[in-house]
């Protein structure tokens, strides 16, 4: 019983809440559809109650909202200048999904929607598939140009053109495994510190003792973890800008 | 899609590691993979997945961003408008002064012109007046000397009759005779000559 709390895996077990079977696929509505749920309805109350009053001068709530705006917003016109506005609600979407995920899986017994590398496997192909088909939609053949540089004798095109492809290509890979491991490790370390201040105090009064030493580990890391948090949702926006970019320019 | 399962493949001898290694003995579940490389729930996940990111990227788009990209687009036109209210005010302040400076400069140079002419009016009054007076005064003068040339003369006719009558008085005395008056008129009047 002790054992089954202390495992760092547990927490990320999926676990069906409404079984759904349609054609062979096993679409349940599970913990994990659950916190999806629960993150879009967090994040779009947030957004829609605190800017509900239109102040002229925002309080608190809605400056938060704003500035949570206005960053996205700057952080796109900077990677991507004023045409890639039109994808604004795309990124601003994405960051405010990724962002309440991460913080909503820092609550205890709440499910990290982004430690599971489908959701943002998901969401990567998502940004990867915007770029590839609005890149061939607004250059065709010349969003290929992506892959040539400028200035790069021929001689060098047969080693350069290669690479650019494997990095392009491997750019769905790097963009989901950074979110999904950065939580995954993240939660496991918290589990497993916490897990010590647990067992350690099952021994007696010097395993009491002993687990203030965890224990602060796990006031720390908990912080940090807030941190990381913060910093992927702001990655993962900020690099699916620069891909953006690359669809509105490919000739770099 | 490649791609995840080749991360599936790869974490199965993983997470048998991993269960090793922190010891918690769990009975694998009905997979028995390691939860997150699972692939019997990518279907679900996928499909929650769209539908509450779609749903939510259909919200924000529609209702949340309009919203607040309004707030802040009304904010700044606010901000413009009353900066530019406060440039114009700024100039018209700005306008009142230079007129004010300007009615200034006229008004000192009015005050100058006038005090000019004052003091050229009261110049000329006091030439004037001095001339009367000069003039009046050369006319006492002349009466004076007049009247001093008269009388001189006035005194000079009874110095000659009193020289005449000295005169024949002493030639009287002397000769004895009398001379008569035209020759002692003659002789008083070559003397005095």
């Amino acid at each position: 019983m002790a054992a089954d709390k202390v495992d760092p895996i547990h927490q990320f077990h999926i676990i069906k809440l409404i079984p759904i079977n349609i054609g062979g696929y096993d679409l349940s509505f599970t913990n994990s559809a659950l916190f999806m749920v629960a993150t879009v309805f967090v994040a779009a109350a947030f957004l829609f109650l605190t800017t509900s009053s239109r102040s002229l001068i925002p309080g608190r709530l809605q400056s938060v909202s704003e500035m949570a705006y206005e960053f996205v917003g700057n952080m796109l016109r900077d990677a991507a200048g004023t045409q890639g506005m039109k994808f604004f609600p795309f990124v601003f979407s994405l960051f405010m999904f990724v962002l309440v995920a991460n913080l909503l899986g820092l609550f205890p017994y709440f499910f990290t929607v982004t430690s599971h590398i489908i959701v943002t496997f998901g969401l990567a192909i998502l940004v990867i598939g915007t770029v590839i088909v609005y890149g061939f939609m607004k250059h065709g053949l010349g969003f290929l140009k992506l892959f040539v540089p400028k200035g790069v004798p021929l001689v060098m095109m047969v080693l350069v053109v290669p690479i650019e492809v494997i990095s392009f290509v491997s750019r769905p890979v790097s963009l989901s495994v950074r979110l999904f491991a950065n939580m995954l490790a993240g939660h496991i370390t918290l589990k497993v510190f916490s897990g010590f201040v647990v067992s350690l105090s099952a021994l007696g009064a010097l395993g009491v003792a002993g687990s203030i030493l965890p224990l602060a580990m796990a006031v720390a890391l908990t912080a940090l973890e807030l941190l990381v948090a913060l910093l992927q949702a702001y990655v993962f926006a900020v690099l699916t800008c620069m891909y953006l970019n690359d669809a509105l320019h490919p000739s770099h | 899609m490649f791609v995840t399962s080749a991360f599936a493949q790869e974490s199965a001898p993983a997470t048998t590691e991993g269960d090793t290694h922190f010891g918690t003995g769990v009975p694998a579940e009905a997979h028995g993979a390691f939860p997150p490389f699972d692939p019997a729930t990518f279907p679900s996940q996928l499909l929650w997945l769209a539908i509450t990111f779609g749903l939510f990227y259909l919200f924000l788009k529609r209702v949340v961003m309009p919203r607040v990209g309004g707030i802040i687009d009304v904010r700044n036109d606010r901000i413009s408008q009353d900066l530019d209210h406060a440039a114009r005010l700024k100039g018209e302040a700005d306008a009142a002064v230079a007129a004010y400076e300007q009615e200034l400069a006229e008004a000192k140079k009015n005050a100058n012109s006038i005090g000019q002419q004052a003091n050229d009016a009261a110049k000329a009054e006091a030439e004037t007046a001095r001339k009367k007076i000069e003039a009046a005064l050369d006319e006492k003068l002349g009466e004076a000397e007049a009247r001093i040339s008269s009388i001189k003369a006035n005194a000079m006719k009874e110095v000659g009759t009193i020289a005449e009558d000295t005169a024949s008085a002493i030639v009287e005395a002397l000769v004895g005779g009398k001379a008569s008056k035209a020759e002692i008129a003659a002789a008083v009047k070559s003397v005095a000559r």
